[in-house]
């Protein structure tokens, strides 16, 4: 089998998914054509030798609809030769499409690809685009749908972990996310959104608080009680009867925040890497998606970071660095208990309790940190992960190429 | 002689009187549909009428479909067949261009309703007894007659909701509130001027949903803000049913579905999800049980025959607690005059309290006026003096349960009442017979067994002591449904049906308790069956120490017989929690559950349980629920059996309105069949071996298993009586 090889990582900064974000007037294509320029540009890239692009996009509907990869694609002025396709593995999506780019390279199919993905929350809100899961009675009653939320405050609750569990997570986060933010360790990555003008719209992350403390979370009230006590708690304890209630934890300050935000990757074998003149960073040593239980929905990190471990013929001691996707602060912790992992080891620049989870592009943004983090700390190996919608996990490991 | 009478006007506006011959009510069948389709169709055909008003001939409009029919097709395409035929009536009524308008003279129901949803127009009376509604969901349907779209596209999606799901009837003026009336009338001359002159002032309508530009008041299923309801609603529909009802979640696909699509393509959705429900094995059991059955039981099916219907006018009561209060206040709710006795006149007066206590619940909701409380009281006597008897057709004594307190009772009531009164025990547990003995006159004695809470319960057994005469038994079964209950019969044996029965569900569950299964558990275990509580806590209800003393008080009786009891294991668990543990139950505030007295809190389960009960391997949740059901289905078996219970109607409609079997089950007997005689005989020898004896399969269940049978009673008597 051919080796996949990431050449380059860029995103854009995360603004506030609302309207007072500082992305909310920029659109989608928009956020991908800067993204475009840049790796044009970083990599002197002839763009004709680019096959596909595979994005992720949640909710594609509206300017976001239609194939959104085609669309920026022809937006930003590449080749013409070069395809786009548009999908959705929920929170998963911007990590499916690099493994897509790399399952892609590593058949021999093609040569170049560009895995990323994009999200203008504030724009097109999450769930904008239904979905029988969610709107189909039967098919919501057949799977025992419930919110994420009930699915993390089940998680806590089944865990034991206390609204001061999950608030100290948030709080490190936000204290890491600060940190890394002020020592630059994001700058090989964001690449700024300018407009039409050239004019710079936001350079930085913006959701960001290094100044939260427990105390001042503990002042937000839970943020899924109400729908649970409507019925959702009721559907997610019929499963789990051997819990008597489900304490409610999550609020906005522990859950990954709802932001804009775009990322792309440039992944390809050797052979046109040499050719292009590219320099390797990381090649994707395996990859894997698993389904688990949907009503909790948020528990598929173990089972699919274990069953790329196998692959990899890895355990998760062979691991230097772990990003796992803080879509809310229980999923996290309960990843780390089930996978035995030290916390030190994981998502060590904060994640998306601090900085957001604009669903479409997280998973490639998070590989971008990783990468980015294993050549600052002159580490060698990373696996990043997802919980995903509908009770999936997805699981990557990558290796630096020294 | 034609169910369908027509008569056109010098306006030549056609009126339709629906009115079927030899029934007191209109219901839907071949002989009302085929005149009631063949004049649509005549009126349809001729331009020259130029309205039509259809009204009924009975005091209510149309009550809904008479449902052997429905009871007895399998076949989903017969079913598509049958409806695709109806919309088709009504669709060509509705697009005809001409004015159609539904007089409604009085209640309209089911497929009546329908009918009326069809029409161009409708005009009800604001009559005091009308009421508009879907009753389907609570027979395992849907409403197959269009009622699916058109409710929502009349008065939204999810307005719609409770009308479908829940069966909510509304009266009139909720209804023209809602949307689903156009107009209201007080009397039915009014209502026909009304409905003609609509017509003539509205000579081409069309109905709203035909109109292109038409949009679902609310939004449709595509709207941001409805498919937030639609996301939660089966998570509300489901925390109460448990997914056990088919039709509930047939509705909400039909609303739901149908709301994206036009009105052709809904009612296509509509009938394919109605033959769903129709052939449903829930619906044969819910119109088996609790249409047929129950019909065939309010018509006197298990009453005595050759005896002259009697009702009481004064009713004598001994007794005001509890118990005696709550018969006080339903028998008097239905005009009869009650002696309420006790031994002081506070307790008497305490328990007459218990009306007006209810009363004042009533007024406050507006369900009766302040001016009637008084009238209502007035015929409750609370009184100590025996002699207030005197004149009384039934005296029921309700005192405690004490043998010698019971026999003093009696013969001081039989001392004043006269000869052919009927005297009543509402014993629980002691057998009739041996009460009957200190009686003077045994043939006039029979038990009546009440529920509590009274005034909610719907059940009355009438138990049979030996001596009971046929004649006290019919006037015992008059006067249960004097007060609006439904009787049973039963024959006096220990714990008489229910109690027997009822006994083995918190049994089973306290078993499993014992063998470590998750208290949690155990309790889903029970709601995922379809009972309304879980065995835990309906047994910390009974209360644990009462339970105790029946369990030492029958070890003593077996003892004094020379035989030895053979024990429920649960026994183990109601002995350790009241002897050890000090948890009899919630009137004590604490049994398996804790009961916080802090406002807002719940119930919760001790979480010490698993401590004295410690945890083992979990069995699959179904084999808890076949154990909790299996339990019960086989002592209701056993009671037919043995003649304790002799019709399965009683058995079934006993269970259900007894104790709470599963309703979409359709009763204890009924499960049985429902799971197949055969399979039910083999599930149980498997669960006997695993976890006992007791789920030994009950011989008539063996027998009627070898000879391809099911439990039923002669069904034409069933179906004869129901029509």
């Amino acid at each position: 089998m051919t080796d996949a090889f990431i050449y380059d990582a860029v995103r854009t900064p995360r603004g506030k998914g609302k309207k007072d974000g500082g992305l909310h007037q920029v659109t989608p294509v928009h956020l991908l054509k800067n993204l475009f320029d840049a790796i044009r540009e970083r990599n002197q890239l002839d763009t004709s030798q680019v096959d596909d692009v595979v994005l992720g996009c949640v909710t594609p509907v509206g300017e976001q609809g239609a194939d959104i990869a085609r669309t920026a694609v022809l937006y930003a002025g590449w080749d013409q030769s070069v395809a786009g396709v548009t999908q959705s593995r929920f929170c998963a999506s911007g990590l499916e499409s690099v493994n897509l780019a790399a399952m892609k390279v590593m058949s021999g199919m093609e040569n170049l690809v560009v895995g990323g993905g994009v999200e203008s929350m504030s724009r097109w809100p999450m769930g904008s685009d239904g979905g029988a899961m969610v709107m189909d009675p039967r098919v919501n009653q057949a799977m025992g749908f419930a919110p994420q939320g009930i699915g993390a405050d089940l998680i806590a609750s089944l865990e034991n972990f206390s609204r001061r569990d999950v608030d100290a997570f948030a709080v490190r986060s936000q204290q890491r996310a600060a940190k890394a933010q002020a020592d630059g360790r994001f700058d090989k990555s964001v690449v700024p959104v300018k407009d039409v003008n050239g004019l710079t719209v936001l350079d930085k992350d913006e959701t960001i608080r290094g100044d939260t403390t427990v105390e001042t979370l503990s002042a937000l009230k839970p943020s899924f009680e109400q729908m649970g006590l409507m019925g959702f708690d009721a559907t997610a304890l019929r499963k789990y009867t051997t819990l008597e209630k489900i304490t409610h934890v999550h609020h906005a300050g522990n859950s990954s925040g709802i932001v804009d935000g775009a990322a792309l990757v440039l992944v390809g074998n050797k052979r046109i890497g040499s050719k292009l003149k590219l320099k390797p960073r990381a090649r994707i040593v395996s990859a894997a998606v698993t389904g688990s239980e949907p009503t909790i929905m948020l528990t598929g990190i173990a089972p699919a970071a274990l069953k790329a471990l196998k692959k990899a013929g890895m355990t998760v001691k062979d691991i230097d660095l772990f990003e796992i996707n803080e879509a809310f602060a229980a999923v996290v912790l309960k990843a780390a208990r089930a996978l035995d992992i030290d916390l030190d080891t994981v998502n060590v620049n904060g994640g998306s309790i601090a900085m957001g989870h604009p669903l479409g592009a997280t998973g490639a943004i998070i590989l971008g940190t990783v990468i980015d983090e294993l050549e600052r700390q002159d580490k060698n190996t990373a696996l990043v992960s997802l919980c995903v919608g509908g009770g999936m996990g997805i699981a990557t490991i990558i290796e630096r190429v020294h | 002689m034609t169910a369908v009478i027509a008569s056109r006007d010098s306006d030549h506006v056609v009126t339709l009187t629906l009115d079927l011959p030899g029934r007191s009510m209109n219901v839907l069948n071949e002989h009302l549909m085929k005149p009631f389709a063949d004049e649509v169709q005549k009126f349809i055909a001729d331009p020259s009428a130029k309205g039509l008003i259809i009204t009924s001939g009975k005091e209510a409009f149309i009550a809904g479909a008479d449902l052997e029919m429905i009871y007895a097709i399998t076949d989903p395409q017969v079913v598509v067949d049958m409806v695709t035929q109806m919309h088709a009536l009504l669709r060509g009524m509705e697009k005809c261009g001409r004015p159609v308008v539904c007089a409604l003279n009085g209640t309209a129901l089911g497929g009546g309703l329908e009918i009326a949803l069809a029409c161009h127009y409708r005009i009800a009376i604001n009559g005091p007894k009308v009421k508009f509604g879907q009753p389907e969901v609570k027979l395992g349907l849907l409403p197959g007659g269009g009622a699916t779209q058109r409710i929502p596209r009349l008065i939204g999606m999810q307005a719609s909701m409770p009308i479908l799901l829940e069966g909510k009837e509304l009266r009139p003026d909720a209804a023209k509130a809602a949307g689903l009336i156009h107009e209201l009338v007080n009397t039915k001359e009014e209502l026909l001027v009304r409905a003609k002159a609509w017509c003539l002032a509205n000579p081409k309508p069309i109905q709203p949903w035909d109109d292109p530009k038409f949009k679902m008041p609310g939004g449709d299923g595509k709207h941001p803000a409805v498919v937030q309801m639609l996301a939660i609603a089966p998570s509300m529909a489901s925390a109460k049913s448990f997914g056990n009802y088919p039709a509930v979640t047939d509705i909400m696909s039909c609303v739901f579905e149908g709301s994206l699509v036009d009105m052709d393509t809904a009612l296509k959705i509509e009938s394919r999800y109605f033959a769903h429900c129709v052939t449903s094995q829930v619906a044969k059991n819910m119109i088996g049980t609790l249409w047929f059955q129950l019909n065939a039981i309010n018509k006197g099916k298990s009453r005595p025959e050759g005896f002259e219907r009697k009702s009481v006018k004064k009713l004598g009561i001994l007794g005001a607690g509890m118990m005696g209060a709550g018969i006080a206040y339903v028998s008097a709710k239905v005009g009869i005059d009650v002696v309420l006795l006790d031994t002081s006149q506070e307790a008497a007066d305490k328990g007459k309290g218990y009306s007006a206590g209810l009363l004042d619940k009533d007024i406050k909701k507006g369900r009766m006026m302040p001016a009637d409380k008084g009238l209502f009281l007035d015929r409750i006597k609370a009184t100590t003096k025996f002699e207030d008897l005197a004149g009384c057709d039934l005296v029921i004594e309700a005192v405690f349960e004490d043998r010698a307190i019971k026999a003093d009772v009696t013969k001081q009531a039989e001392q004043v009442l006269a000869k052919d009164a009927i005297f009543a025990s509402n014993t629980s547990t002691l057998p009739i017979t041996g009460l009957a003995e200190a009686s003077a006159r045994p043939k006039h004695f029979v038990g009546l067994h009440f529920f509590s809470p009274v005034d909610k319960m719907p059940l009355v057994e009438i138990i049979r002591g030996k001596k009971t005469s046929a004649e006290t038994l019919a006037r015992g079964f008059d006067f249960v449904q004097q007060i609006k209950k439904t009787p049973i019969v039963v024959n006096d044996s220990r714990g008489f049906y229910t109690s027997r029965c009822f006994a083995t569900y918190p049994m089973e569950g306290l078993t499993l308790l014992l063998e470590g299964q998750h208290p949690r558990s155990i309790e889903v275990a029970g709601m995922q069956a379809g009972m309304p509580v879980g065995p835990l806590a309906v047994q910390d209800e009974v209360s644990l120490s009462l339970s105790m003393h029946i369990i030492e008080q029958t070890r003593k009786d077996f003892a004094a017989a020379g035989k030895s009891l053979p024990e429920h294991p649960g026994s183990k668990v109601i002995e350790k929690m009241v002897k050890e543990l000090n948890r009899p139950g919630k009137k004590a505030g604490k049994g398996f559950y804790e009961y916080p007295t802090l406002p807002n809190q719940q119930k919760f389960l001790w979480p010490d349980l698993v401590k004295h009960f410690p945890l083992k391997e979990q069995l699959p949740q179904q084999e808890l629920i076949d154990r909790l059901m299996f339990a019960q289905a086989n002592e209701a078996a056993k009671c037919y059996a043995e003649g304790v219970v002799e019709t399965v109607a009683d058995t079934n409609i006993g269970s259900i309105f007894g104790w709470g079997f599963a309703p979409f089950q359709g009763g204890a007997l009924q499960f049985i069949n429902a799971y197949g005689v055969q399979n039910f005989v083999k599930r149980s020898k498997e669960l006997a071996k695993k976890y006992g004896e007791r789920f030994k399969p009950a011989a008539i269940v063996v027998k009627l298993a070898k000879e391809g049978r099911k439990f039923e009673d002669a069904a034409k008597v069933a179906i004869a009586a129901a029509a």
